[in-house]
């Protein structure tokens, strides 16, 4: 895909749990955005992408939500998200769930290939991989399942880590591995989840990590919070703050 | 809530807190992956594969009807018998029938998974006719009065200490008999004589053979081999879906299911079966007998969505990689088929009323179906299971209104902030009033295994603080 213009307009949709639960990680995404020429626009009629009710199987509570998200954005240059997870809910199953409206699927095919998870959007959409960022830490990446599985991103959070100053990138066991999060999941089958977690915390403490991060802010609500209760010492973080971050720029890499 | 989803929830829930357990699982998990990936290796192409094995098995399915129509005119001119079972029920009672008709006192079984889906062992005990397992696996978890783990590897959940410690007190052996030859010596030597004097040998198949009309078996330890040759009668129980069209085609889908299956270039022993012993040959039985089984499979192959389940080749990579069949076991699942193809597939075969809970089994992560080497698109299947519950008003009342609810709020952005900001600050004051994760955490299923710690300030508060009314950096959104 050809890079855009200098500047290009980039209308942002942030996640409802990212709205109430890790602004910051929102903040951070408008901050890097910003720093590589976008101009930022947050649409404030955006709600909820309507992966609740539409993982659960409540399709008739989903699709007024992907109409209404697909009215919204319609017209946009970029769509850019700090999930992976509602980004698939719009590329993926968004099609899937308009399969009787083609109405809908025609809007779909025009705005869908426009939504770009984060890390996809600066790699692949714009060509970036150094945003100038410095995080002097030792991190892990964690695969989430929908960037990994349903959009096949993986490689392109990597490339941005590596270019990050200060930073040391390992790999953990089975980084591909599901966090066990899952949404309803992992409150409707709560113990299985969380020794999901427990597992993926073990691999990033085997690790000896400072950070994990990932693209997608549910798999390291369910990571951090996990960590945090056990007291150790990793602790989670989005790319999109690692990436903003300029903690001890400038001194000898 | 139905009684089989409480016991589900109850065994997963205990499941998940046996690290030990699970760790016998992982280990010989890890052992699997190794093999699967050089067995991947060998494939000039594993994708390749994997796309021809989903285009034949499509095909297969598409003329299903065709296809078993030759597979019987053939296996019925080698003087065969084909019974076309609609139920479990007439396929126990087809295979009662004969054992009745012969006499039979004894029978013994090779592995087959439509055995334990239509609980047949346990049916033609209770008519007196004693089955045994001659599977090693199979014969471990029948001693300990258990059903198979898994689909490939029965006794997969077990340490050796504990097959040794069964063994000493089922066969007699020696205590402190730890050693896998041993151990398989032992159960061997128990075995031979069954094979000897059964009356009925009862087998599952691989395939079905269309065009040749024969029955491929695939195993490791030459038990079928002995199973379906030494006594006078066999009986072959298969689901209507394991046909391919070709004698040919063969030459992929055996290595491709050795290789998901345990990571073999091609397992220890293939045989193809076309019909009862004839005139001039020196082995085989004298009687040769083939049951179709529907039992629901219709129903999948009218699922124009859903029929790709009916591909499934039974190999168990799908299990192998599922997290949660890593954590909660193969039994608590209460299924013939555990795991991700259970889960999928029992619900639609057995009905959503009854195991439709299993699809929720699932964080979707979607590690099935990248395994799968027949590509059946498995966890988007799991959600189509929770569409059609929820759309048939399986699920709870509560859970419908909650999910509502949300719709409903999400529906207006003021209305949606108002509820989120009210959630957030519930959260606040609830850290505040009670420890987090105790009895009295109304957040408890999340708060109890994972810290919650929401802040003050909303992302769209700060964005208005922040960005709203300064033109030129960034505007307001394009939908107010």
């Amino acid at each position: 895909m050809a890079a855009l213009t200098a500047a290009p307009r980039v209308a942002i949709f942030i996640p409802c749990f990212v709205d109430h639960l890790v602004p910051q990680v929102g903040q951070a995404m408008v901050q890097v955005l910003e720093r590589v020429g976008c101009s930022v626009d947050f649409p404030e009629e955006q709600t909820c992408c309507g992966q609740a009710p539409f993982s659960t199987g409540y399709w008739d509570d989903a699709l007024p939500l992907a109409r209404r998200f697909v009215k919204l954005f319609s017209g946009a240059e970029a769509v850019v998200c700090p999930s992976g997870s509602c980004t698939a809910m719009v590329r993926r199953f968004y099609p899937e769930l308009a399969r009787a409206d083609a109405g809908l699927r025609r809007e779909l095919a025009g705005i869908g290939p426009l939504v770009f998870e984060f890390s996809e959007f600066l790699v692949r959409r714009l060509g970036i991989t150094d945003v100038g960022a410095w995080f002097p830490h030792r991190v892990v990446f964690h695969d989430a399942c929908h960037l990994l599985r349903e959009l096949g991103v993986s490689e392109e959070p990597r490339q941005l880590l590596r270019a990050v100053g200060g930073l040391e990138l390992v790999e953990m066991a089975e980084p591909g591995e599901c966090c066990g999060f899952g949404g309803a999941f992992s409150v409707r089958m709560s113990e299985v989840s969380a020794a999901l977690g427990e597992r993926k915390v073990r691999n990033i403490e085997h690790a000896a990590a400072d950070y994990v991060t990932a693209c997608d802010p549910s798999c390291l609500l369910q990571i951090g919070g996990i960590l945090s209760r056990r007291g150790g010492r990793a602790r989670a973080i989005h790319l999109a703050e690692i990436l903003a971050s300029r903690e001890g720029a400038g001194q000898s890499a | 809530m139905s009684q089989a989803e409480r016991t589900f929830d109850r065994l997963a829930a205990r499941a998940a807190r046996d690290l030990p357990q699970q760790q016998i699982i992982r280990n010989n998990i890890v052992t699997y992956d190794r093999a699967f990936d050089a067995g991947r290796q060998r494939f000039a192409d594993w994708q390749a594969a994997r796309t021809r094995c989903h285009a034949i098995k499509a095909e297969a399915i598409a003329h299903l009807d065709e296809h078993l129509l030759q597979f019987e005119e053939q296996v019925q001119a080698r003087g065969g018998h084909v019974f076309w079972a609609e139920t479990a029920g007439e396929a126990r009672d087809y295979i009662l029938g004969v054992a009745r008709r012969h006499g039979v006192r004894l029978a013994i079984k090779s592995k087959s998974m439509v055995s334990e889906e239509v609980h047949l062992a346990a049916a033609l005990q209770a008519a007196g006719v004693e089955t045994v397992e001659t599977d090693l696996g199979e014969y471990i978890v029948q001693l300990r009065h258990e059903p198979p783990y898994h689909i490939v590897t029965p006794a997969m959940h077990l340490r050796r200490e504990q097959i040794a410690e069964l063994f000493h007190r089922e066969l007699n052996t020696p205590p402190g008999t730890e050693s896998a030859e041993e151990l398989a010596g032992a159960a061997r030597v128990a075995l031979r004589e069954k094979f000897l004097t059964a009356g009925m040998g009862i087998t599952g198949a691989n395939f079905l053979v269309a065009d040749t009309g024969m029955v491929a078996i695939t195993e490791n330890e030459g038990n079928a081999r002995l199973t379906f040759s030494l006594p006078p009668v066999h009986v072959v129980l298969t689901g209507i879906e394991k046909v391919i069209p070709r004698l040919a085609d063969l030459a992929l889908f055996w290595p491709v299911l050795s290789t998901a299956g345990t990571g073999q270039a091609i397992t220890c022993y293939n045989s193809l079966i076309g019909g009862p012993r004839r005139a001039g040959e020196t082995d085989g039985p004298e009687e040769f007998h083939v049951v179709l089984l529907d039992n629901g499979r219709t129903t999948a192959l009218a699922d124009a969505e859903r029929r790709d389940l009916l591909h499934c080749i039974r190999c168990g990579a799908c299990l192998n990689v599922c997290p949660v069949f890593h954590t909660i076991g193969g039994h608590a699942y209460g299924t013939a088929y555990p795991g991700p193809i259970g889960a999928a597939l029992v619900p639609l075969l057995q009905g959503l009323e009854g195991f439709g809970h299993l699809s929720f089994a699932s964080s979707l992560c979607g590690a099935c179906t990248e395994i799968c080497p027949v590509e059946i698109d498995l966890h988007h299947h799991l959600v189509r299971n929770r569409r059609d519950m929820a759309s048939k008003r399986l699920r709870p009342a509560s859970e419908r209104l909650g999910l509502g609810l949300w719709r409903w709020a999400a529906s207006d952005a003021g209305r949606f902030e108002r509820a989120g900001n009210l959630l957030r600050r519930l959260l606040r004051y609830k850290s505040a009033a009670v420890r987090e994760g105790s009895h009295l955490d109304p957040f408890r299923p999340w708060t109890r295994w994972r810290a919650l710690a929401p802040p003050a300030e909303s992302f769209r508060e700060w964005w208005r603080r922040e960005r709203a009314g300064q033109p030129g950096r960034a505007g307001k959104g394009a939908g107010n």
